[in-house]
């Protein structure tokens, strides 16, 4: 069972991941089908585990602000700013579709 | 031409009233300098992880509570992924699967036929209150084409309250997020106040034919006010009728509400079905409350949340004290709305009547129509009112004694208002309004009046 050609762009588009080559995408084939073998196990009537966590104990914060006023500090990884702003493109710059970007999926 | 049936669900965002964010420690403050509200967790720098903030959950319990909400026990934390500039990590932990809170009412009322003297109440089912976190702002500056992003909104906690979509106009829509604001102010989990983005409300309009299913459904963003959301919702509806009557169909998409046009546009960024790949927060366990039966016998309390103890707690709602109003003082049921409708007013009142003779169902008159009407052509609230609960339960007091007329009253009221520190005793004394009961010195007063005419 393959992966088709629109769900792989699709994954591009939302991910923004590359799938680069035949050996990208026959990787993703490999895991879902490693993730699929969890369908032989009868699971009816059994709560789903989504977390190693679910018995661990969730700690809760005290309301206290103990964080903060360090501007200087973030803004030394930005690229660009402007007054104590992170600069950022004026929207999403979408991946362009299918037939218009240079992506291995064209020729599938 | 068949009618049609319009459709609105509401999903209201409030910010949750917090000194520090829902999960980490940096401040939760209105105007701030930029990004100095930000720990290294709200930036998204790598290594930083999650911590629950107790005051965040309280408060999304008290709300649940007050809203007939059953609240689920455990609840789960998921991300929810996409890309802009003020979501730094690329994802929102939200609650979307088994969210703390759901199968809730809120009910509301309005007034038939925009007359106060007739109120009908309605509810509307709330479908469930989610804990999520907030994302930064972003300054559009189109003429260097750029966005300046500030993160100290990011990661503030927020309430995500879903209706059902069980009303049908703008006029609904505005009074039940009316009270939801009431009673979010009321409990303290929310200040709710719309113009600092403390309450974002995003509405779900459709229209279809009686019997037949749901129309397609567009989602309006970008409403600043209460007015204005009444404005959007019933815009919306007006123009997917049209729409449809011109034989077009409605696109399931984002719209923005224009203000100052009074219409609502397309939305640039949001074209296309979102896809947010919701998958289980991995740094977050379940999160467990407990009530009364089931309180662990040896956990640290700090860690413990009792939703049974928050119950006990919780104030009286305003549907309550407008009740226990009624019921105190005599005055009508749309006496009482209009008292908790306006910041302070219903506490204005009732220390009014503590200091005066004159009876409440009287006071309400002087409350609701003269003070109020000063206060709103001056655009005061009541906490600047220049007229305090003391100098107008003096002057009642001199009315309800007889000691000056009803127009005289009204004409001290306006030498109050200038605030100049008199008291109404001072300023009948002045302006000679005291009412003369003496006989003699009326007839007095009357002969003088005689003898002038006579001598003219």
């Amino acid at each position: 069972q393959k992966v088709s050609v629109e769900v792989l762009d699709h994954l591009e588009q939302l991910a923004l991941v590359d799938f680069r080559d035949a050996e990208g995408v026959e990787r993703l084939q490999k895991a879902v089908q490693f993730a699929d073998q969890l369908h032989e196990v009868n699971t009816d009537g059994v709560e789903p585990m989504d977390s190693v966590l679910e018995d661990r104990c969730l700690y809760l914060r005290e309301d206290d602000v103990t964080e903060g006023n360090c501007t200087k500090e973030l803004l030394e990884n930005a690229k660009e700013k402007v007054e104590e702003y992170f600069v950022a493109p004026p929207g999403n710059i979408p991946l362009p579709k299918l037939g218009e970007r240079e992506t291995f999926l064209q020729g599938s | 031409l068949a009618p049609w049936v319009p459709v609105v669900g509401l999903e209201i965002h409030a910010q949750i009233s917090s000194n520090s964010k829902l999960f980490s420690g940096s401040q939760v403050q209105f105007a701030a300098p930029p990004n100095s509200l930000v720990s290294f967790f709200d930036a998204s720098l790598p290594g930083t992880l999650p911590v629950l903030n107790r005051r965040c959950v309280e408060a999304a319990v008290m709300t649940g509570l007050a809203l007939n909400c059953s609240i689920n026990k455990k609840s789960l934390f998921d991300r929810k992924h996409y890309f802009y500039a003020d979501l730094p990590a690329g994802y929102q932990i939200t609650q979307q699967r088994v969210p703390i809170a759901v199968n809730g009412s809120l009910s509301y009322s309005l007034c038939i036929d925009n007359k106060m003297s007739q109120m009908v109440t309605k509810t509307v089912r709330i479908k469930q209150i989610q804990l999520e976190q907030d994302s930064g702002k972003s300054l559009h500056d189109d003429t260097r084409s750029q966005t300046l992003v500030d993160l100290n909104r990011a990661g503030v906690g927020l309430m995500e309250v879903v209706m059902e979509p069980d009303l049908c106009c703008g006029e609904e829509a505005a009074a039940a997020v009316r009270e939801l604001q009431l009673i979010l102010q009321t409990l303290g989990s929310s200040q709710a106040v719309m113009a600092e983005g403390q309450l974002r409300v995003d509405a779900n309009v459709s229209v279809h034919h009686p019997g037949e299913p749901y129309g397609v459904r567009t989602e309006v963003k970008n409403i600043n006010s209460i007015r204005f959301l009444a404005k959007a919702v019933d815009y919306e509806i007006q123009r997917q009728i049209e729409e449809l009557e011109n034989g077009g169909t409605i696109l399931n998409e984002t719209r923005a509400f224009d203000s100052k046009l009074g219409c609502t546009v397309p939305m640039r960024d949001k074209e296309g079905k979102q896809d947010y790949r919701f998958m289980p927060e991995p740094n977050l366990p379940p999160l467990i409350l407990y009530d009364a039966k089931s309180l662990p016998a040896n956990m640290n309390h700090q860690q413990v949340i009792n939703i049974d103890w928050i119950h006990e707690r919780l104030p009286d709602l305003p549907s309550v004290r407008r009740e226990k109003l009624v019921e105190q003082y005599g005055i009508l049921p749309e006496h009482s709305f209009t008292l908790l409708n306006e910041d302070g007013l219903a506490e204005f009142f009732e220390n009014v009547v503590k200091q005066t003779q004159m009876k409440p169902k009287k006071v309400i008159g002087w409350i609701l129509q003269d003070l109020l009407s000063y206060l709103k052509q001056h655009s005061l609230t009541v906490k600047e009112s220049p007229v305090s609960p003391v100098l107008l339960a003096d002057l009642l007091s001199l009315l309800e004694k007889k000691e000056i007329s009803s127009t005289a009253a009204k004409q001290v009221l306006a030498e109050l208002w200038k605030g100049d520190g008199r008291t109404p005793l001072e300023i009948v004394k002045e302006q000679k309004l005291q009412l003369l009961e003496d006989q003699n010195e009326l007839e007095q007063i009357c002969q003088a009046v005689i003898d002038r005419q006579e001598n003219e």
